[in-house]
């Protein structure tokens, strides 16, 4: 034993390696780690979204002048802004006119996303990326300078669209004059520029589906409709859920589209909440209630988010 | 009437590679067939041209005599096991074997029916609630045969069903497999790369290699009887021992000349098989357990042989001894009583009324 004893290490600490070792401790341990490499992401979180988000709440609350906080007959006093939102009609139109332009345009984007991805799957390797990239183009284009295009392309006396009509016999359409027209011009500039972003991630998706899963189906006697109504789809389900929520959180607050084309009319009946929130706020600076406008979409959103991603969870739990 | 037939089978690709070479195969009614051979010997094409997943280049196939070549699979009325299971993971168990019954429209109380009858035949009832990311590989490879026996299909295709099973597992699905036959009797067409399974399961092996077939015959016929030397080689673990030798003639008998002057016997009753070849060079093949100890009762038809083992390996119920024998490597199954060491020398005898002989020119078994 006491040839043991005098083999094993000395146990007595150096002088000041106290320190040190819990200081190496807390590196070593997993969650110390995490937490300082998420520290930078954390910081450009609260500064860019948690802090303008809790600052535009504030506004919300405070009157024209943002001298106090703005007084409502039967809402407590501070959400006076909303109450006079939920009795004013264009606000009520603007609503409906968001989910309208939004659910339609996500429904298409969606649909084109899936054909474009199944045709793209089905096209050889070799040619696959020629396609892909030109596919793609709509998607890199700043928005803003591609909606000019649009734009010129929808213009009343300039429009080469109604110009191609008039070539085949068919009658002019007034693109940005007409309520529903104009309504439909965004949503075809929307589809136009969001469709690529929902191939690329079906396509990806589609890739990722096991190939002997299509020929088991195949073998157990399931048609190509089959296959994909019962193979494809569901396999696919989390990612067309994420894809379609991020969809609808980016086409909600679309801005530029509306903003360039139509800017808000015919008689702001194009407006969607956030090109709505900026005419009510910045042009005709009533920043407290543009704010109350934009805080709209977060109810919304939230719902949809929280359905969304409890289905990706409980999927990702059977499945994976 | 479930008989599959393969006439003059080619599958090529692009560029002319050439993955099976025009094979005939008749594959009787409730017939076990085992596909074996190497990597790359196109025996997983075959199977998935039987299966209708792959375009035949050239010839027929048919199944229950009705030509297939441009049937698509889901009308072969075939049902298929694949190596990684290939169950849908949004299914539960008893969906993944349903699925194929209701797309095809079977009444809900027959589904029913079959897919527990199914269940209880493979000892799954209790998982059939479950999806199958929470079953076990076993358990998966099974629910994989649960969906390919609720079809009642005429032929069975298994595509390497065991290889993603550790060891003690595969031992005992193939055990479950063999039982399932005897019990369903269905035509069954089952491709591996393991001889162990071939040998166990099958009622008639394919031996394929270079995507043509070597040789089929029942197991014992290719272990006792290979055709040539790869079949040979590929039957039986540890494979068995080639060396090269002379065949000599020696005052009306033949006797084998090996390297450091070893001269074996050929028995009586081969000689005028092996006469024609007598004075040229040749393989002699001889498997490990048939080079053993020499305290075998029965010494009729044996030859002594002394060798210095380089390697000792005891397996438990035998022990296996590797040597060098001019450059060639040479196995023995001894019996593990008896004492051999590194260096030292070995007496053995060969059970020369087990021995092969091969053309080295044709790798023909003579």
């Amino acid at each position: 034993m006491a040839a043991d004893a005098s083999m094993a290490p000395p146990m007595t600490p150096a002088p000041g390696s106290g320190r040190a070792s819990t200081l190496q401790r807390l590196a070593r341990r997993r969650s110390s780690i995490a937490v300082l490499m998420t520290t930078p992401l954390l910081v450009v979180l609260l500064g860019l979204v948690a802090y303008p988000a809790g600052y535009g709440i504030y506004l919300s609350t405070l009157n024209r002048r943002m001298t106090g906080f703005m007084e409502a007959e039967w809402l407590p006093n501070g959400l006076g802004n909303f109450e006079i939102l939920f009795e004013s009609e264009t606000f009520w139109a603007v609503a409906l006119q968001s989910c309208i332009f939004a659910i339609t345009a996500v429904i298409l984007k969606a649909l084109i996303g899936f054909w474009l991805a199944h045709m793209l799957n089905d096209i050889p390797a070799k040619g696959q990326r020629k396609w892909r990239g030109m596919l793609l183009i709509p998607w890199v284009i700043p928005p803003a300078l591609s909606t000019l295009g649009w734009w010129w392309m929808f213009d009343p006396s300039y429009s080469s669209i109604n110009w191609l009509f008039q070539v085949v016999g068919i009658a002019e359409v007034p693109w940005l004059g007409e309520k529903w027209w104009a309504r439909l011009s965004i949503i075809i500039v929307n589809v136009w520029y969001g469709a690529p972003f929902f191939m690329i991630m079906y396509l990806a998706a589609l890739k990722s589906v096991p190939e002997q899963l299509y020929e088991a189906a195949a073998i157990d006697g399931a048609s190509s409709w089959q296959r994909l109504r019962y193979v494809t789809l569901p396999m696919m389900a989390n990612i067309i859920s994420i894809t379609v929520l991020f969809s609808l959180i980016v086409t909600f607050s679309n801005y530029d589209i509306v903003r360039v084309l139509t800017n808000g009319g015919p008689r702001d009946l194009t407006h969607v909440f956030a090109s709505y929130a900026f005419q009510v706020g910045i042009l005709s600076g009533n920043i407290p209630r543009g704010a109350a406008v934009s805080l709209f979409m977060f109810p919304i959103l939230a719902i949809c988010a929280f359905f969304v991603l409890r289905g990706v969870t409980r999927r990702n739990k059977e499945q994976m | 009437m479930a008989q599959v037939s393969l006439r003059k089978i080619v599958k090529a690709y692009e560029g002319g590679v050439q993955a099976v070479k025009g094979i005939d195969l008749e594959i009787a009614d409730h017939e076990f067939v085992v596909l074996v051979g190497p990597s790359g010997c196109g025996k997983s094409t075959t199977l998935r041209m039987i299966a209708g997943l792959e375009e035949i280049t050239s010839g027929d196939i048919a199944i229950g005599g009705t030509l297939v070549n441009d049937i698509p699979p889901r009308d072969r009325d075939i049902a298929m096991v694949f190596q990684n299971y290939a169950l849908y993971p949004h299914m539960s168990v008893y969906d993944n074997m349903a699925f194929g019954l209701m797309l095809r429209k079977f009444p809900k109380a027959e589904i029913d029916r079959r897919v527990k009858e199914a269940a209880r035949i493979l000892d799954i009832t209790p998982l059939l609630e479950r999806k199958p990311k929470a079953l076990s590989g076993g358990q998966r490879q099974r629910v994989a045969m649960g969906r390919a026996i609720v079809r009642d299909p005429k032929v069975f295709l298994f595509d390497e069903p065991l290889s993603n099973l550790d060891a003690k597992l595969r031992v005992q699905m193939r055990t479950e497999i063999k039982k399932v036959h005897q019990t369903v009797n269905t035509t069954t067409v089952y491709v591996t790369h393991d001889q162990v399974e071939a040998m166990t399961l099958a009622d008639r092996v394919v031996v394929m290699n270079h995507g043509i077939i070597e040789q089929v015959g029942p197991p014992q016929e290719l272990y006792h009887h290979p055709a040539t030397k790869f079949v040979a080689g590929f039957i039986g673990s540890p494979s068995m021992n080639f060396i090269p030798a002379r065949l000599e003639q020696a005052s009306g008998a033949l006797r084998l000349h090996l390297p450091h002057d070893i001269v074996l016997n050929v028995p009586a009753a081969r000689t005028a098989l092996y006469q024609p070849h007598a004075g040229k060079d040749v393989l002699f093949g001889i498997r490990p357990e048939h080079l053993t100890d020499d305290k075998a009762t029965d010494k009729a038809n044996t030859a002594p042989i002394t060798l210095k083992p380089d390697v000792i390996e005891p397996m438990g119920m035998e022990t296996l001894v590797h040597f060098k024998l001019n450059g060639t490597e040479v196995s023995a199954r001894l019996d593990p009583a008896t004492p051999a060491a590194v260096g030292a020398p070995l007496s053995l005898i060969a059970h020369m009324d087990q021995m092969h002989l091969i053309d080295p020119t044709t790798d023909k078994v003579l």
